[in-house]
């Protein structure tokens, strides 16, 4: 997939400065995006996260791995303070969010984008309606909005489809549009649930290489919550660059290369039972990790 | 014992959600433009099945009455007891239940399908707040269509009595009419209006809150949407027992 450098939907200086939040914190330590210190949480008996600590540095694609009802999703419903954990802190940004309410839950969701599983489109609107339901609520002048939904379907490549309703679009079709819905405003976080669920391998190669998009060309911190083994190759071997032409290509990292800016853990009853690099998953010794890998 | 705290953890649901539309109620946006449609598809949509019930009610009542008065040499009162029994208990009640069948329904399932594919967490995402986006439009459009079709229905059922009297009784059109004013009086209309306000507002709350907590898929969507009609018909049926009896209270001189 091959787009001009004016797809892309802002500078890696934009995305980070726009809050301000990269900016070193008094002890000189880097706020990281997203930190996660001692989350617990429990329905009723049963133990979803036990002690979850881990962090999403700036630039940074977490990609967090686990077998169903592990609670993989649940992490990004924290993040988003959809649920409220029962112990341990959450900072997005810097800023502790367990302790908030909804008004100001509201403001540190606009930082951050989200796609779902299965797109989560709104089914009485349109496509250009959905992408630009964000800029619509915050009463955004309607010429800017129409600016935005063209620029963000262009880096999905949705362009065409702007006029159709979500029940007209394939499953592929409806994750892209969920992805430009998600990138309006420039989140500087973009979290990521499953977002290759169910897709033909073409499709879900197409979604991988928009989220390696947004990390080395938009500078944009994100978490890929998936368990397809094929999703973890495509984002911790390969990166974008522009080319003269303003054209973008995606290289594989090699023998010589190693990416810095993708890491994984993995969750199995509630705890976090590996953390680091995809070279370091693959050799594993844990044999729950190797039968997740291997698939036997 | 589990019938009594499911009851109560479902009414402090329904009141914590009502809480969060009052304080939501001052913040912007305030989403008129959705107002308006859920008018639309609220009021200007059931139109047509109340007015169907409030003429065959009205028919209905003349049809069974009139014989009996008849018998006691009333029958020039019959329109007097269409107008008293449709305008103080039946209008209300019977409009209440169509909507709660028709609307009630609609907006359950509406808001269970956006829980379950995930719509409703997207709207959160984006920053929006569903009560004031989709409840409070919803339950202010109750509160306001529901005592309009509820004088729909009574100027219906009793156009319906009267045209039942003269054509199968052969009562004068305007003995029918007078019977009518004679048996109407303000107290009558007050009552009728204020009983629809709160029908309206226990529909909107029970069906909103009914769809916002579908868990299980499609099949919860089934469950939630039957839940929703049964529990708003009986709240509206146990609601027109204590409001008739409150305002019986309130004009002591009339029989409410």
């Amino acid at each position: 997939m091959a787009l001009t450098e004016d797809d892309s939907i802002s500078s890696a200086t934009d995305a980070v400065s726009a809050d301000g939040a990269a900016e070193p914190s008094a002890n000189g330590r880097v706020i990281p995006a997203i930190e996660f210190r001692g989350v617990e949480l429990a329905f009723d008996d049963q133990v979803i996260l036990d002690g979850i600590d881990f962090m999403v540095r700036r630039g940074e694609t977490k990609i967090v791995l686990g077998g169903s009802g592990s609670g993989k999703s649940t992490i990004i419903n924290l993040i988003l303070g959809l649920i409220k954990s029962d112990a341990g802190m959450i900072l997005v940004d810097g800023e502790d969010i367990t302790q908030m309410d909804d008004a100001e839950l509201m403001r540190i969701r606009r930082k951050i984008g989200m796609v779902f599983q299965e797109g989560a489109l709104f089914d009485s609107l349109s496509v250009y309606d959905n992408v630009a339901y964000r800029l619509t609520e915050e009463g955004v002048d309607e010429v800017q909005i129409e600016h935005e939904v063209r620029r963000m379907l262009h880096f999905v490549d949705l362009e065409d489809a702007i006029e159709k309703m979500p029940s007209e679009l394939s499953g592929g079709m409806r994750r892209r549009v969920g992805i430009a819905r998600a990138l309006v405003g420039n989140p500087s976080i973009v979290l990521f649930d499953e977002p290759t669920a169910g897709l033909d391998p073409p499709t879900a190669r197409t979604i991988c290489e928009l989220a390696i998009k947004l990390r080395d060309l938009e500078d944009v911190s994100s978490i890929f919550v998936t368990h397809e083994m094929n999703n973890v190759e495509y984002l911790s071997s390969e990166y974008a660059i522009v080319d003269e032409k303003g054209r973008v290509h995606f290289e594989n990292e090699g023998d010589k290369l190693c990416l810095v800016n993708t890491e994984a853990i993995m969750l199995r009853n509630g705890k976090i039972i590996f953390s680091g690099k995809d070279e370091q998953l693959k050799s594993a010794a844990d044999p729950y990790i190797h039968r997740f890998i291997r698939g036997k | 014992m589990n019938l009594i705290s499911n009851f109560l953890l479902e009414l402090q649901g329904i009141t914590l959600l009502f809480w969060r539309g009052v304080k939501g109620l001052r913040k912007q946006p305030r989403y008129f433009s959705e107002i308006i449609q859920q008018l639309d598809r609220i009021g200007v949509g059931s139109l047509g099945i109340v007015i169907l019930t409030g003429f065959f009610t009205g028919g209905v009542l003349i049809l069974q009455a009139y014989p009996t008065l008849q018998y006691y040499g009333a029958q020039s009162n019959a329109g007097q007891g269409v107008a008293t029994s449709l305008i103080r208990e039946l209008g209300p009640v019977l409009t209440a239940l169509m909507v709660a069948g028709r609307v009630g329904s609609a907006i359950s399932a509406e808001l269970g399908s956006m829980v379950v594919s995930q719509q409703i967490d997207a709207m959160r995402a984006l920053g929006t707040s569903p009560v004031r986006k989709l409840v409070t439009p919803r339950v202010i459009a109750l509160v306001l269509a529901l005592p309009l079709l509820t004088v729909a229905a009574d100027i219906f059922g009793l156009f319906g009595g009267g045209i039942i009297a003269l054509q199968i009784y052969g009562l004068d059109s305007a003995v029918y009419i007078s019977s009518v004013r004679a048996g109407v009086d303000i107290e009558d209309l007050i009552g009728g209006i204020i009983k629809p306000i709160i029908f309206g507002f226990i529909i909107g709350m029970i069906a909103c809150y009914k769809g916002l907590n579908t868990k299980g898929g499609t099949v919860g969507v089934g469950i939630s949407t039957t839940n929703a009609v049964v529990a708003a018909s009986i709240n509206v049926i146990i609601a027109d027992f204590f409001l008739s009896k409150l305002l019986q209270g309130f004009f002591s001189q009339t029989m409410f």
